[in-house]
């Protein structure tokens, strides 16, 4: 799951009141309010994420002390196929989640953004797939694809009475659409709520000049929602640097390592091998290319947008 | 958009039903299997309706200490939300009412945290867990929640406290209330629909958690809904009906959840967008 939030220009525009303010901050009583909420984010987050840059140079088994290596957890990492694999992987599945994800969520957000009825109760049951927990898809989608008890048997379609988990290709593949099954609903509300705020009077001009559909949705909605599809993108992406509990419900990283993208490449690592020193490798990694991301997609959006993003469960 | 027209859209709407199908079959399957007897789910149709429909599975459940992994995940949701509301509100009262520099370096620390993704923490979670002697205890899990929670939930605050006029908060001052006062008897009040929001996104969030769980505890005595699932499938490895049964009963509460709340929920989920 996902959140976006617009940090909006005129923080610090205050100047009127900013004297009085000041003086009571003297006082020293306000500041104070802030420091269980710095406390905690401080030890629980801020300390970890210096720590997995410290861990990335040591070595570890989980129990004992762990103890200076300098490189060798990092030239590990980079001579190691499993994880170089991994990669590659995640980057075909942040680009193959996207292909997929970006329309769909579109193409649904302008659905639901529509006034009629059905389009109402539609939007509530599409919201659905939001209230499950990765561990409860995974698990559900497990058994749905069984070969043998599964919605092969119940359509009589042989085409869908594959060994959908058990091939390599398959596997990935179902792990692409298990992934837009739980996230295109989130996004397909971020387009709902960018819809619903373009003008309507722009969709009259447009009729009046004889627009149909199609040209209204290509030359109005489309461009309209640029911020939409790039804060949405952001997500998307950084998401996807994120997927863990769900691919390890589902497949474990396998067959084989067919699906063992970074995260899980990380958790294995560290809780399977005890080797700490290269998941925090691949996790420091992780948050390299998720900062650099987001912050790349953020220039595209503009100098005085900031959008920042959370991804987590 | 206000699109009124006349003319059907057929492509959207075939569109929107195709979709529907999409999420409504893996639901719908979940739920008829897990009402089907155990001895009829190699027969039947997976996607038919159960021909005995049976609570059986749902016993078995409730008979495997269920209602123990549901008090726990209902302790450390409650626990993880009251605790982030309390040190997210306070914080974003003083981002909004102090303009001291030291509030504005405050509140660029949480945006920073912000693009922080969890899993990538992990390991050095853990080790802090360990030396604190909290390993394997719900205090393991609530602990880093709250603390994950924080940057998105002070920024949520903070952006629905700006817009409270400033002269309500000064009128306080000028009948004498401290800040605790004001915090309590005004800014409270008034943030209610964020609050709401914050709660019932941070509650969906922990309750669901799985990372957290599955690194930090180990024992029965201490696990959560998600990850009884999980456990679930390895024990009742020949029994679909009765793990399906599991994931119904963990939704339950997030759906009352969502049933009560769902505007609140929405909004959260898209909230300071746009503008």
């Amino acid at each position: 799951m996902s959140l976006t939030i617009t940090k909006r220009p005129g923080v610090e525009a205050r100047p009127a009141a900013a004297g009085r303010q000041r003086r009571r901050t003297k006082g020293g009583v306000s500041i104070w309010f802030a420091a269980p909420a710095l406390v905690l984010f401080g030890l629980f987050a801020l300390v970890p994420l210096g720590g997995v840059v410290v861990l990335s140079f040591m070595s570890w088994d989980g129990l004992g002390t762990p103890a200076w290596t300098g490189l060798d957890n990092w030239q590990g990492a980079i001579g190691d196929d499993v994880t170089r694999d991994a990669f590659v992987l995640t980057i075909k599945v942040t680009a193959f989640s996207w292909l997929i994800q970006a329309p769909t969520a579109l193409l649904l957000g302008v659905f639901m953004a529509g006034r009629q009825r059905y389009r109402a109760v539609l939007s509530v049951l599409f919201f659905l797939p939001l209230l499950f927990s990765a561990a409860a898809v995974g698990i559900a989608f497990k058994s749905l694809l069984d070969p043998n008890f599964g919605i092969g048997q119940a359509l009589g379609i042989d085409w869908l009475a594959k060994d959908w988990l058990g091939d390599p290709q398959l596997a990935l593949a179902v792990v692409l659409f298990v992934i837009a099954w739980c996230f295109v609903p989130f996004h397909s509300l971020l387009y709902q709520a960018g819809v619903r705020q373009i003008p309507a009077s722009l969709y009259e001009a447009a009729r009046l000049d004889g627009a149909g559909t199609v040209q209204q949705f290509l030359h109005i909605t489309l461009p309209q929602l640029k911020y939409t599809v790039i804060t949405s993108s952001t997500l998307m992406i950084v998401g996807s640097l994120t997927y863990f509990d769900l691919i390890f419900v589902l497949t474990g990283g396998g067959p084989g390592n067919a699906t063992r993208i970074l995260p899980l490449d990380m958790y294995l690592l560290g809780f399977r091998s005890y080797d700490m020193g290269r998941a925090s490798v691949v996790a420091v990694v992780l948050v390299a290319v998720g900062l650099a991301v987001s912050i790349g997609l953020n220039r595209l959006s503009g100098a005085h947008k900031m959008d920042s993003q959370m991804e987590g469960s | 958009m206000s699109r009124t027209t006349s003319r059907p859209n057929v492509l959207a709407g075939t569109g929107g039903w195709l979709w529907l199908a999409v999420i409504i079959v893996p639901i719908y399957y979940i739920v008829v299997t897990s009402f089907r007897p155990r001895s009829d789910y190699y027969a039947e149709n997976p996607l038919s309706f159960p021909a005995h429909p049976t609570l059986d599975a749902y016993r078995q459940v409730l008979e495997n200490d269920f209602l123990r992994y549901f008090g726990n995940s209902l302790f450390v949701t409650v626990v993880s939300v009251v605790a982030i509301l309390a040190v997210a509100l306070t914080a974003a009262y003083v981002v909004v009412r102090s303009a001291s520099a030291r509030a504005r370096r405050i509140f660029q620390v949480f945006l920073l945290g912000i693009a922080i993704p969890i899993q990538a923490t992990i390991v050095p979670v853990y080790y802090l867990i360990i030396k604190l002697g909290l390993y394997d205890t719900l205090w393991a899990l609530i602990l880093p929640s709250i603390a994950f929670a924080i940057p998105l939930s002070v920024l949520i605050l903070t952006n629905f406290l700006r817009d409270v006029p400033k002269e309500l908060f000064e009128s306080m001052t000028v009948d004498g209330a401290g800040e605790l006062r004001t915090l309590w008897s005004l800014a409270l009040p008034l943030s209610k629909p964020a609050i709401v929001t914050v709660g019932v996104y941070n509650g969906l969030t922990v309750w669901n958690g799985f990372l957290f769980p599955l690194v930090l505890t180990q024992s029965a005595s201490t696990r959560v809904v998600p990850l009884s699932l999980w456990s679930y499938q390895g024990e009742f490895t020949m029994n679909v009906p009765a793990v399906l049964a599991a994931v119904v009963l963990s939704v339950v509460p997030i759906l009352a959840a969502y049933i009560l709340g769902r505007r609140q929920l929405v909004s959260g989920l898209t909230a300071g967008f746009g503008k």
